[in-house]
């Protein structure tokens, strides 16, 4: 067993940290007021090779493994939640979808240009009213015989005006015995005519982030852009939210780390009865709770990172890095706050955003209660994984670095 | 085209440098490439690319000394050497300067020599010009922009920042330039990079290899202490208009004789 990174996760962290702090750190608050994305963030992540960090070379990415996808997206979410989101849906959601369900034409064709950058993506499963409740997806696509004709409304999905492409699930028959069975995913092309896509405002965190809803109206999706068989969309779904559900958690431990940066400098500034505060126990405790979550939380996305890696099925894994790091997060953040006292209050600081932006991360990608009903489950011996006609695939750092 | 780009290891600039026992000592405070040194880094790569050319970073110092290297490897560097010497742990900026320098000859048919402008812990600011001068080249200070660098005609025409304004001036091939950081904001390693530098066996060089003996050193540091501690005593000027505020303000700094 080998706990240390090696060299080139290193490095590979560095740039990131280093491009977060350098260009985003400065210009996050007024964003965050602003309610609004920088334009550069998207490009420049593009430019930089980290929205196809992980993929394999001859489909544009950067050939790099899934614990560098992992540590990434730790760095990003150290500065904002908003670039780690965009790892979660362009990266996890769908681009990591298209490598496991994708034919190896859909991979040319569809994930290349996503890896390189050049189109965004995002996922559109959520529906106003299907959440956990995934079965009850009311969007239809019809087979006409040439075409399928795509209606329905998607809603709360981050990137949604900003995405080229959206990997979209919905319900192919409506006479499905079993509802999960009547889903089928679709790589929808964003510039179809008849689909319409707008933001959301007055969100509580993420606001530096884009988060919005897609409405199609007699969509004309041509059936080579359909991920997989019909009747598979439940389990690409699933398969995809494997994925972004890692990005989240290791994402949620780099908002630990930042509430915990932030809290151990202002416990040694910050001084009260003539001492900096650090020197109080109740203080110490906070800190020491934080250290706590970080580095198990940690632990846990990293075994997931390593598994996916390995080519080991990590639904089980990726749900318990990603349901402890969230909760961890919001509470390391809350006492962070704490920790500052009344500025903490104030948007002076950094601390009462971590806060604002943890939240979403307990709701979405599986919220936590869904994950302790999938833990406890397999616990229990309720659930199992029936193994899937396609897995992610192995990292394989001969393939991925081919070009 | 060959540009050899000198970089050195320091301590980060976030770092809290003390003297402890006569040493200095900068905790546990990571180390990394010189800042200026990635200006020069950029600034090679920028002729790399525009007319196919190699470029090769050099470094004196300890086995740590390969982080700087593996990062200018992983900017887009072709190569990097590492000198390393029991001999050098003292070494003055004159004796670095003739190491770079013979390790400059060894390696070849060099068009010219980049330095960032200082090193960010030493900050003697003199090692490029030194290195002119063993190698016997011309030297191109403060350099901020590199017109053009045409190694068939043997030829450099750079623009240089002084506090009077902006000088251009031309030069014979080699030559050796120090630059600034007005020449191009350094970029950050590539994915590809990064893997390139981890992989790379990073050749290290004696004395023994560059064929020459231990330099003489001349500049030594007898003594070496934490500059005091500053006393700060911050107090808030109150009233009831603007005017009374700069009134008390005045008062102040004429009686405390800031004026």
């Amino acid at each position: 067993m080998d706990f240390a990174l090696s060299e080139e996760h290193r490095m590979v962290q560095q740039m990131v940290r280093d491009f977060a702090q350098k260009e985003v750190a400065p210009i996050i608050k007024e964003q965050d007021r602003k309610q609004e994305m920088a334009a550069f963030i998207l490009p420049r992540m593009g430019e930089l090779g980290i929205l196809g960090v992980c993929f394999p070379m001859r489909y544009g990415g950067q050939g790099m493994d899934y614990i560098a996808l992992g540590l990434v997206c730790e760095e990003l979410e150290a500065v904002d939640s908003s670039l780690r989101v965009v790892m979660s849906v362009h990266v996890g959601l769908n681009s990591m979808g298209l490598l496991q369900w994708g034919t190896e034409e859909q991979k040319q064709r569809l994930l290349a240009p996503q890896a390189r950058g050049e189109k965004v993506a995002c996922f559109g499963l959520t529906e106003s009213g299907a959440g956990s409740d995934v079965a009850a997806i009311a969007s239809t696509a019809r087979w006409d015989g040439d075409v399928y004709i795509l209606n329905g409304e998607k809603m709360w999905i981050s990137l949604a005006t900003k995405a080229h492409h959206a990997l979209v699930v919905a319900r192919t028959n409506l006479k499905a015995a079993d509802p999960h069975e009547g889903l089928s995913a679709f790589l929808v092309d964003l510039s179809l005519p008849g689909v319409t896509t707008g933001d959301i405002h007055g969100k509580l965190g993420v606001r530096a982030g884009s988060t919005g809803w897609l409405a199609f109206q007699d969509v004309r999706v041509p059936v080579e852009n359909r991920i997989g068989e019909e009747g598979e969309g439940f389990k690409i779904a699933m398969s995809c939210l494997d994925n972004g559900r890692y990005t989240v958690g290791a994402g949620a431990v780099g908002l630990i780390r930042a509430s915990l940066e932030a809290s151990v400098r202002y416990a040694h500034e910050r001084k009260a009865f003539g001492r900096e505060i650090g020197k109080f126990q109740l203080i110490q405790q906070k800190i020491a709770r934080m250290v706590q979550s970080y580095e198990a939380g940690r632990l846990l996305y990293l075994r997931a990172g390593w598994m996916k890696n390995q080519g080991l099925r990590n639904t089980r894994e990726t749900s318990l890095a990603k349901w402890f790091a969230t909760d961890a997060s919001f509470e390391a953040a809350s006492e962070a706050i704490q920790v500052h006292g009344a500025y903490g209050y104030s948007d002076e600081y950094e601390v009462e955003r971590y806060l604002r932006n943890s939240k979403g991360a307990i709701i979405y990608e599986g919220t936590s209660e869904i994950h302790q009903l999938m833990q406890a489950g397999y616990a229990l011996g309720y659930r199992e994984d029936a193994p899937l006609r396609c897995e992610l695939p192995a990292y394989d750092a001969e393939f991925w670095q081919a070009e | 085209m060959k540009i050899v780009v000198c970089v050195k290891q320091v301590p980060d600039s976030a770092a809290k440098v003390v003297v402890e026992d006569g040493k200095v000592s900068w905790g546990d405070a990571p180390l990394v490439i010189n800042p200026w040194d990635e200006f020069a880094v950029e600034a090679a790569l920028l002729q790399k690319e525009a007319q196919d050319g190699e470029v090769i970073a050099l470094s004196l110092g300890g086995e740590s000394a390969k982080d700087a290297l593996k990062h200018a490897l992983a900017m887009g560097c072709n190569e990097a050497i590492l000198v390393s010497d029991p001999t050098l742990a003292a070494a003055d900026s004159q004796a670095v300067a003739k190491v770079l320098s013979a390790a400059i000859k060894k390696i070849g048919d060099v068009d010219a020599v980049f330095f960032g402008r200082q090193a960010i812990d030493g900050d003697m600011g003199v090692t490029a010009a030194q290195t002119g001068r063993v190698l016997g080249w011309p030297v191109l200070s403060l350099v901020s922009v590199i017109n053009s660098l045409d190694p068939s005609a043997h030829t450099v025409r750079v623009g240089r920042a002084t506090e009077e304004g902006r000088q251009v001036v031309e030069s014979s091939l080699p030559a050796v330039l120090s630059v600034g950081k007005d020449i191009a904001e350094p970029r950050y390693p590539s994915f590809m990079g990064i893997r390139k530098a981890s992989r790379a066996e990073i050749p290290i060089w004696s004395l023994a290899d560059l064929g020459i003996p231990a330099p003489a050193v001349q500049v030594h540091w007898p003594e070496i202490f934490s500059p005091p501690a500053r006393e700060v005593v911050t107090e808030l000027i109150t009233g009831g208009s603007p005017e009374e505020i700069a009134e008390k303000l005045a008062d102040k700094i004429l009686a405390e004789k800031v004026l």
